[in-house]
């Protein structure tokens, strides 16, 4: 099983995360063609090589038929049209997606997009949507989640998460300093990269541990601040044709994915997470482990979904991870570079690009083109996506070729 | 995401009515046992596992023999959180909200909340029973206080 790294990632587009947008609203179809755009030409591809686009559940002008909506639009025929609903987990599963079917012959440019900015007000309303009280889940009748979740209160991720932290604590102990120095030391990176939100804004273990307590244990500074205008996205194509690109090609060398549960409570043997099984799979197919790793860009929406996430990707064993956090530096200075472009507790989290941004990090860094926070050794990275509450999880293996 | 969206939306300038469960056909003998205080689960009769929440198949192996069976619903304290912030605008007046994960000796997890309790003394493991809170709208949530 597996892939042979031949299908590679040849261009990168990423935008500014803003608290508040400060730009012009476009329509979504409208920034997934900028997007688009700017990715193909940083490869040096020209559109009308692309024959395979991956979406996710952004697109808001149309609610079916979002694929050929896309690609209608950018002016594509396509072999592959595809569109991931993982929730955070989207983008690295989009990757994979799409090194299949290049890998298959089915595709031989696919581009990938997740879009982040406001769009102009409607001139007709527009239907209010109440999934956006409900965390982005259903309140539909029939939906479990309406029926056995909302009304109690347990609604969106603050609540989910801290109910992983709970239980992690109480079984391996509690350490409220490690989990706040992964806010401290990603943020030392956000600090080195222009484009985070949080860019010139250092923060000690004191400040986290200091700030508003949100859903016990969690506090404010260990959760991601929603931001706007961060859009991704990536091209990815075969090795051959990747060969007359402008950067280093990266290779997709191996991915899993595991997904186990909707909301914690259902979680098989939380805190143990699928995390496991994605990165399991992964490092297989790579045929590397861990410590073959130059960098680890895990998706951290909260400080406890990066621990988990480190865990139990094997850096270190289950329960341990306070400590690991505790011993290792995680900024891009460090001995163990995690989230060098800030993480989402740095960067900002732009929706669902949010999750695309650990992975353009990790291309931009294979390829040498991460600026003042590139590092030395940067041949090897691991991603992981993380959607729901530790529910949909993806886990990628990127090789410069 | 995060608590920040609760502070969105047309519901942001009043407090809205709570959401309320609205039972399926499926899952009406459930909500039927909470408003006379019994707790029902469904168990397979195919490979005898307890499901939660009600379905029209087993979760363990998706058999359609599932028969209605009152247990005692007393549980432990598997995993919770105190939201110090509301979850959800509605839920404002309840904050603290200690809202847990019970684990039933049927071996199902169920989300509830705390309630009657400190949240200082709450603990993962903590001994559970169940409180039945009628609503006026017929419905009762099955909450938990510590044992």
């Amino acid at each position: 099983m597996g892939l042979k790294g031949e299908a590679q990632i040849v261009g990168v587009a990423q935008h500014r995360s803003e608290r508040r947008f400060t730009g012009r609203p476009k329509l979504t179809l409208e920034q997934w063609a900028d997007l688009a755009a700017e990715a193909l030409h940083d490869a040096g591809i020209d559109s009308r090589e692309v024959d395979g686009l991956v979406c996710a559940n952004d697109v808001t002008e149309a609610s079916h038929f979002v694929p050929a909506t896309v690609a209608e639009y950018m002016g594509w025929s396509v072999n592959l049209a595809e569109r991931v609903d993982l929730g955070g987990a989207s983008p690295a599963g989009m990757v994979w997606r799409a090194a299949a079917a290049i890998e298959l012959g089915l595709c031989e440019v696919v581009v990938m997009a997740t879009v982040a900015s406001p769009i102009p007000p409607s001139p007709t309303p527009r239907p209010f949507d109440d999934r956006i009280l409900f965390g982005a889940s259903s309140n539909a009748w029939g939906s479990p989640q309406a029926e056995y979740e909302i009304p109690y209160g347990n609604i969106a991720q603050n609540c989910g998460f801290a109910m992983y932290a709970q239980r992690y604590h109480e079984l391996y102990g509690w350490d409220e300093r490690a989990r706040a120095k992964i806010a401290a030391d990603q943020r030392v990176s956000a600090c080195a990269n222009p484009d985070a939100v949080f860019f010139g804004k250092p923060i000690t273990v004191d400040d986290v541990l200091a700030s508003k307590m949100i859903a016990e244990p969690l506090r404010m500074l260990e959760i991601v601040m929603p931001c706007e205008g961060g859009g991704a996205a990536l091209v990815m194509c075969s090795a051959e044709r990747a060969r007359r690109t402008r950067h280093r090609p990266v290779a997709l060398t191996g991915f899993g994915e595991r997904l186990t549960h909707k909301t914690p409570t259902y979680a098989p043997d939380l805190p143990h997470t699928p995390v496991a099984a994605a990165a399991a799979s992964a490092f297989s197919m790579a045929g590397l482990g861990p410590a073959d790793m130059d960098m680890v860009q895990v998706y951290d929406c909260y400080t406890i979904t990066a621990l988990l996430s480190i865990e139990d990707s094997g850096f270190c064993g289950k329960g341990e991870g306070q400590a690991f956090v505790r011993e290792h530096d995680l900024s891009y200075k460090g001995d163990f570079p995690c989230n060098t472009h800030g993480g989402q507790l740095g960067f900002g989290q732009a929706a669902l690009a949010g999750g695309m941004s650990h992975i353009v990090e990790a291309v931009r860094q294979i390829q040498g083109r991460a600026g003042e926070r590139q590092l030395a050794r940067h041949d090897t990275a691991y991603v992981t996506g993380t959607g729901g509450v530790m529910s949909e999880q993806a886990a990628l293996v990127l090789q410069g070729a | 995401m995060t608590a920040d969206a609760t502070t969105t939306g047309p519901a942001a300038a009043e407090q809205p009515p709570k959401p309320r469960p609205v039972p399926t056909p499926t899952s009406e003998p459930f909500w039927d046992g909470l408003a006379v205080e019994e707790v029902r689960l469904q168990h397979c009769l195919d490979c005898g596992g307890w499901v939660f929440y009600p379905r029209s198949r087993c979760s363990h192996c998706l058999g359609d023999r599932l028969e209605w069976r009152a247990v005692s619903g007393a549980g432990l304290i598997f995993t919770f959180s105190v939201a110090t912030q509301p979850t959800f605008s509605a839920f404002a007046d309840e904050v603290p909200q200690i809202i847990a994960v019970v684990e039933l000796p049927e071996g199902v997890h169920l989300t509830t909340t705390i309630v009657e309790a400190d949240p200082a003394d709450v603990r993962v493991g903590a001994s559970v029973v169940p409180v039945f809170d009628h609503g006026d709208d017929g419905l009762t949530l099955l909450r938990y206080r510590l044992a």
